[in-house]
């Protein structure tokens, strides 16, 4: 099997625009949720794109135009790309698409009528269009798609544009998720089903926790078949080691109590990656904030990891910036690599109460130092857990 | 409906280009359209905005022969009429 790496890395999110910020504001102990969501305020749409581009794309779309340029120009790839065009695909991840589009043109069509809802609305409310754009701005011909399974997705489209590099499909892909559902009927769709936080507070694996606290954002790696990347000259950030993805087969909204599913998906990316429990020195946890999420999360650390997982530091990004929904994998890919390559594992934000039954280590409210000995490597697994009974969990190797 | 001015009519396709996003200083009845980055949806757009502002419906083939704003505001005109 071909070895995939990263090359470049990009993030908009509540923390601010840039991957950089994300980890060292994260790491710092910053918490990007305001008023009970993490919003993109630091992102300024018209310093990105034309009134034309703007207008052309759902605010989704946009985010991860701006993570995609940060990324393809971390990679180098900013000037020309560095292989033929129809070998570089584009695979972005949403949970819900253009929704703030359907909306918009819901309220015309019920005010106005049918005939006056706009020509853009199906470009810009489509699933895809997140992949669509980034494969026009860039000139990318490869294979480009977009992925859909809710909270997973960022993390499925990372394993998918691993799984098509290392068949031959690609080059090199595009990768990552966004989303950006802040949006009256979302809102209310997920209060609906009880998923958000009451108090507006995202505290993973605290007694207190309530919910999730909704945000937007987006996330994007550039992936590249090992060989071709090192031959090029690359700057190799971090390795795709190993990618599982199952499903619980249980419930459309929850996971079953032991996290089977989440276990089985844990145990097949380190599988993949060729690795033991005893190689991990970090795990990104889904980290909802939500009672039954992070009460499953930690059993199925506990069954796919054994003894290793008291030992495991382990933090949650939605801490920081709340749950980026379809981006929140690719975003939180993002950070695990920017952890690792900086020796620094950012905390779990609002850890002050822990839940007894929740009794493995999630790094409370400081950022610690990752001291490897010698010869250790700097392994890490970055979980993602959608409604439908989506688990996808990925192994990072930062070089 | 009242019969639309030219002027009314160059007003209204002119701010839809705009909003478009064209350049405003780039914008006149000779300019084609293609020079203003104005496409089959903008031009789909367009059709709308002329229907809920003069009443005239334009049919595809209508919208194809387009070239130039000034195309756009005759048609207009004279469907009006």
């Amino acid at each position: 099997m071909s070895e995939v790496v990263v090359t470049g890395v990009g993030a908009v999110t509540p923390l601010g625009v840039g991957a950089a910020k994300l980890h060292e504001r994260w790491a710092a102990g910053v918490c990007g949720i305001e008023n009970g969501e993490g919003r993109c305020d630091e992102l300024v749409v018209s310093d990105h794109f034309s009134v034309k581009e703007a207008r052309r794309a759902d605010r989704f779309a946009q985010l991860v135009l701006v993570a995609a340029g940060e990324a393809l120009a971390a990679a180098g790839w900013d000037s020309e790309l560095p292989y033929d065009a129809t070998r570089i695909g584009a695979i972005i991840g949403t949970g819900i698409g253009g929704i703030g589009t359907i909306e918009a043109n819901d309220r015309t069509l019920l005010e106005q009528g049918p005939k006056l809802v706009s020509p853009l609305a199906v470009p810009l409310m489509m699933g895809n269009a997140g992949a669509a754009a980034v494969s026009m701005r860039h000139g990318l011909k490869g294979p480009s798609y977009g992925v859909v399974s809710a909270c997973a997705a960022g993390t499925h489209a990372i394993g998918s544009a691993m799984r098509a590099i290392q068949y031959g499909d690609a080059t090199a892909v595009v990768a990552g998720g966004t989303e950006a559902a802040l949006t009256p009927l979302s809102r209310a769709a997920f209060a609906a089903v009880d998923a958000l936080s009451p108090s507006g507070i995202s505290r993973p694996f605290d007694a207190r926790r309530d919910g999730f606290v909704m945000g937007e954002g987006a996330g994007v790696l550039v992936l590249e078949n090992g060989e071709a990347a090192r031959a090029r000259g690359a700057r190799i950030l971090a390795i795709v080691r190993g990618y599982g993805a199952t499903s619980d087969a249980f419930h459309i909204t929850a996971p079953p109590a032991s996290g089977e599913g989440a276990a089985a998906a844990i145990s097949r990316a380190l599988e993949d990656a060729e690795l033991t429990p005893d190689d991990l020195v970090y795990v990104n946890a889904h980290g909802t904030s939500t009672p039954i999420n992070d009460r499953a999360e930690t059993a199925a650390l506990k069954t796919a990891l054994g003894e290793r997982a008291k030992t495991i530091p382990i933090s949650s990004t939605k801490s920081a910036i709340g749950h980026l929904l379809g981006a929140a994998g690719a975003v939180e890919a993002v950070a695990t690599i920017l952890a690792l390559r900086a020796r620094l594992l950012p905390p779990t934000i609002g850890l002050e109460q822990p839940d007894p039954e929740l009794d493995l280590d999630y790094i409370p409210n400081l950022a610690r130092t990752l001291d490897l000995d010698e010869g250790r490597r700097a392994v890490a697994i970055s979980n993602s857990f959608g409604f439908g009974g989506h688990n996808a969990v990925l192994c990072l190797e930062a070089t | 409906m009242a019969e639309p001015s030219i002027d009314q009519i160059e007003k209204v396709i002119t701010e839809s280009l705009v909003t478009f996003g064209a350049d405003p200083d780039a914008i006149s009845r000779d300019a084609e359209l293609d020079a203003l980055d104005v496409d089959s949806l903008d031009l789909a757009e367009l059709s709308q905005i002329i229907e809920e502002n003069f009443g005239v419906e334009l049919s595809s083939n209508d919208v194809s022969e387009i070239h130039t704003v000034g195309d756009a505001i005759d048609i207009v005109a004279e469907r009006a009429k």
